[in-house]
């Protein structure tokens, strides 16, 4: 597998430019001649649809959703990061480059991270002109606040709906595209494998998911901008609909999965309810600005409020342990994703978690609302406070919140060069959907600064920059007939039949259950060898089960939601595993992974540069064997690898 | 202790869009009070599933009440009883013991059903894609802070801009009217200096694409308004009906391109 990160020559902060200066272009009366596919609508899949179509390419444009201003970025409430340091507190291109890599746990390569820094000003100027409504000041300029894990306020919001406002954004430049037949959107549309000529990604499989029609489609080039794979862990705060099918299965086609086991488990969740549950709230992070996290100092307080007998409001100051506080003065409330979980984790481990199952801490506006009064609180948080006493019914301005850390984010996915290609030249992978520039770690508002970076300001460069070295001749002349379309399609038709027939007496949902649980318990917050080998083990035996006694309802040729569940669980069971060699692999802690073997003696995460500062990817090798390891070593050159510490 | 109910879910059922669908009942034991309603009907699914039935088919995906996709009229009101929320932030400790509790598809001729609970909604992109754009090539935009937006304008902005896209008010109007829809994308974009320049040719052909696919007319019942999950204003529609007014005016001298 060839790993040429194609980084190009050059200073740091001048690579970005001299690379597309030398990139190969395509005239504009040329670019009517290509057909780009760009699965997936949320930032990435659709800021890159709409920036492609809007140079004259044209694009076909997949979800599954059905309509494309329903993906799951939409769901992103905190804010989005950039450098433009509007508010003079000392941002810079190199310090959010800087936090970047030093965030991920250097484990991120640092040309893209700089790439990403450089171009997130750009991101703020597109959205607003295309009429992202960002909080603002009274005097009409935007307004920022700081966010995990940043001492400078570079986030940008749209109260708690950031990701709605900015995929409307990119989800309206698209329907204009739409509307001038320059793009062609197929909604509820599931790609289900991709097809490659000559090497090259030349096309993909998709499913209609309402008249369970099999379809080809061929392109130029392909982008997978299908978004992360947390529900691998069946609990975690994506939409239900999140899967890793598209990515996995150009994975098993031959596109190296990078640092699966790199997942992040977010600190202010909702506590789980009970075993009917189906997803975890997230609770946005921007409440640790105001909110104070503690659990009580003894078991015996912690038993008493879990059984109801004391009310958290009259636990006195001096039986509180504000635990970030304490374990982090400088950033505090404020430290990181990855460092918060583990500690709340610590907390309710030693027995001292509230919520009626013990895995609970609380987030606690007392003292805020002392300080600014109701109202401040209200305006700044009111809907998260709303949605909150929702699901809960408990009023948070009386009680304090109760959190706990939830599968939120996955730093790992797809292998790309610089370029966002994969190892399957001619595939292009943005979003979450590849693994490129948050290490092991990723810092609260920077997903949704990356998925924009990638759709408006990335893809739409470098995939030009490949339709323009295959050559003019070679546009749209791959077409459906060509043999590889039926050989794909047949694998797939084959492997929907193989699911409907089985006959079996366990639904999908089940499966994906029992999954979630072996991920969680074995390769979740803290992992270690042996529940490694144990989830490898448990996770084979699970997916020989699957495959004796899945029961599917329903029909293939309809909308079945039970066969599109079973697709999904199918690969999530082949994927699992992969994620837990990963994890095994990786003899270190670093960010959102932690293998208890290797901590310092107050239990925090401790790295081994020098053996493993590179990028693990793997590659498929055959149903019954284990994938091969591949390295990318990480080179820093601009920045001195260090401990991260935010004490 | 976590409380729980018995329940009697009446429900419609439709194959495909040329079936005529009915209602069927099934009735559900220990559901608890903690439940989200769509975690009811995944309960009500694995045991349909289990007996060999194939699951209600229902449009979600966020759970959060935020994507607009889920989509159900609950006791005769689309989202169901509590007001500005969505089905999928619906939780069962507002129902009871009990209870039957029926559930109905979008009921609305441009939203046709395709199966069981499942519509298709698609004639609200098309409203969006004639002209709910603010045009803004990648690359090509000034410094963000180069025009400052006084504070209540992109409030307003924002409280427009807050709408999911759900359908909701369709299904709840009489005339399956979209104008609530598309007042608000209207009234976020055209209120903002950004959006100043395609004003009368967004307010026309939105307007346009609206009445023709289907959508009846406003006649200011304000069933929309009660059903909207999030809160969208009546006022939204005397904005568009005030640009819509301006523009047709301007657009009688001077034809818009
Ligand atoms: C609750 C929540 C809150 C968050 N808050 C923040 C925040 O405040 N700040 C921040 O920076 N980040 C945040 N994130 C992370 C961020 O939102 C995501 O990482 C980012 O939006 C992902 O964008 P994307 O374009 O890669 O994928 P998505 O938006 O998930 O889009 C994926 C697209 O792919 C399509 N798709 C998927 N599979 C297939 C398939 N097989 N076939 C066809 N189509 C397919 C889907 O239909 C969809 O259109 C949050 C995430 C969550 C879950
Ligand atoms: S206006 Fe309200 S009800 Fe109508 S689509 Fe928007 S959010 Fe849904
Ligand atoms: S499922 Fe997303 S709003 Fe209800």
């Amino acid at each position: 597998m060839n790993l040429d990160s194609k980084i190009p020559e050059g200073p740091l902060a001048q690579k970005w430019t001299s690379h597309k200066f030398n990139m190969k272009l395509v005239n504009p009366a040329n670019r009517r001649k290509y057909n780009v596919i760009v699965v997936g609508s949320g930032l990435a899949g659709g800021a890159a649809a709409a920036s492609l179509a809007e140079q004259g390419y044209n694009v076909s444009c997949f979800c599954y959703q059905d309509s494309p201003r329903r993906a799951h970025s939409i769901a992103a409430q905190g804010g989005i990061n950039a450098s433009k340091n509007y508010q003079n507190d000392g941002d810079s291109v190199h310090r959010l480059f800087y936090d970047t890599v030093k965030g991920g746990d250097y484990r991120a390569r640092e040309a893209n991270v700089y790439r990403l820094a450089e171009v997130s000003s750009d991101i703020i100027d597109q959205c607003v002109a295309n009429g992202v409504p960002f909080a603002r000041e009274y005097g009409g300029l935007l307004a920022n606040r700081s966010f995990g894990g940043a001492q400078v306020s570079r986030t940008f919001y749209a109260r708690g709906q950031t990701g709605q406002q900015l995929l409307l954004g990119a989800y309206s430049a698209l329907s204009k595209q739409i509307g001038l037949g320059k793009v062609k959107m197929y909604n509820r549309h599931e790609m289900l494998d991709v097809v490659k000529v000559d090497g090259h990604a030349k096309g993909i499989i998709v499913r209609n998911m309402v008249t369970g029609e099999v379809t080809r489609h061929a392109g130029d080039a392909v982008v997978v901008a299908t978004g992360g794979y947390g529900n691998v862990f069946f609990l975690s705060t994506n939409a239900q609909g999140c899967n890793v099918t598209a990515a996995h299965r150009a994975y098993r086609r031959g596109a190296g999965m990078a640092n699966p086991c790199y997942t992040q488990i977010h600190p202010t969740c909702i506590p789980v309810h009970g075993d009917q549950q189906s997803k975890l709230t997230l609770m946005s992070e921007s409440l640790r600005n105001d909110g104070r996290v503690w659990a009580p100092k003894d078991q015996e307080t912690a038993k008493k409020i879990r059984e109801g007998k004391l009310n958290p409001n009259d636990v006195a100051e001096d039986d509180r342990d504000y635990y970030l506080e304490r374990k982090y003065p400088s950033f505090g409330n404020l430290a990181p994703r990855d460092i918060s979980s583990r500690a709340a984790k610590e907390a309710c481990d030693d027995g001292r978690g509230v919520a009626t199952t013990g895995l609970g801490v609380f987030l606690d506006f007392r003292d805020a609302i002392k300080r600014d009064g109701q109202k401040a609180i209200e305006e700044r948080y009111g809907n998260l406070f709303e949605m909150y006493q929702c699901i809960t019914g408990d009023n948070p301005y009386e009680t304090p919140m109760m959190i706990f850390p939830a599968v939120h984010y996955t730093m790992g996915g797809l292998w790309v060069d610089y370029n966002l290609q994969s190892t399957i030249p001619g595939m292009f992978v943005g979003g979450e959907a590849n693994f490129s520039d948050h290490g092991a770690n990723r810092l609260g508002a920077s997903a949704l600064m990356q998925g924009l970076a990638d759709g408006y300001f990335v893809l739409p460069y470098t995939v030009g920059n490949y339709l323009g070295e295959q050559g003019v001749a070679a546009a749209g002349q791959v077409t459906t007939d060509h043999p590889a379309f039926a050989e794909v399609e047949a694998d797939v038709q084959s492997r929907i039949q193989k699911l409907m027939s089985i006959g079996g007496t366990e639904s999908p949902r089940s499966f994906h259950k029992r999954l979630g649980n072996i991920m969680w318990e074995k390769c979740g917050m803290s992992r270690t060898k042996e529940s490694l080998t144990e989830a490898i083990e448990e996770i084979q035996a699970l997916r020989r089960e699957f495959w004796s006694n899945l029961k599917v309802v329903g029909d293939a040729d309809s909308l079945n939601p039970e066969l599109e569940r079973a697709g999904r669980v199918a690969d999530f069971m082949e994927f699992g595993e992969i994620l837990c060699r990963d994890a095994l692999m990786r003899e270190e802690s670093c960010g959102g992974h932690f293998r208890a073997e290797h901590q310092t003696d107050d239990g925090e995460a401790m790295r081994d540069d020098d053996k493993f500062a590179f990028v693990g990817v793997w590659e498929y090798k055959g149903d019954d064997v284990p994938p091969a390891l591949h390295k990318e070593p990480l080179v820093y050159e601009n920045i001195k690898l260090a401990t991260r510490s935010y004490k | 202790m976590e409380k729980t109910m018995n329940l009697t879910i009446r429900v419609w059922r439709q194959k495909n869009r040329l079936d005529v669908g009915k209602f069927a009942e099934y009735k559900l034991a220990d559901i608890s009070e903690d439940s989200s309603f769509l975690e009811m009907l995944d309960i009500l699914s694995e045991q349909l599933v289990a007996d060999g039935h194939e699951p209600v088919a229902f449009d979600h995906d966020c759970r959060e009440g935020i994507c607009g996709m889920c989509s159900m009229t609950i006791n005769g009101i689309p989202h169901g009883p509590e007001s500005g929320t969505t089905a999928c932030q619906l939780h069962m400790r507002h129902f009871h013991d009990g209870q039957t509790i029926t559930i109905e598809p979008w009921r609305a001729k441009p939203f046709p059903v395709i199966k069981d609970l499942v519509v298709d909604r698609t004639p609200l992109d098309k409203i969006i894609q004639s002209g709910g754009f603010i045009t803004a090539r990648a690359g090509s935009a000034v410094d963000a802070n180069a025009m400052p937006i006084a504070k209540g304008i992109a409030d307003y902005a924002m409280d427009a801009a807050a709408c999911i896209g759900c359908g909701a008010c369709v299904a709840a109007c009489p005339n399956a009217s979209a104008m609530l829809f598309t007042s608000a994308k209207v009234a976020h974009m055209n209120s903002l200096p950004q959006g100043k320049a395609e004003k009368d040719r967004r307010t026309l052909a939105m307007v346009t694409t609206m009445d023709g696919e289907g959508f009846g007319g406003c006649t200011n019942i304000g069933e929309c308004e009660a059903a909207c999950p999030k809160s969208i204003p009546l006022d939204m529609i005397a904005h568009l009906n005030r640009d819509y007014a301006t523009a047709q005016f301007k657009n009688f001298f001077k034809p818009v391109a």
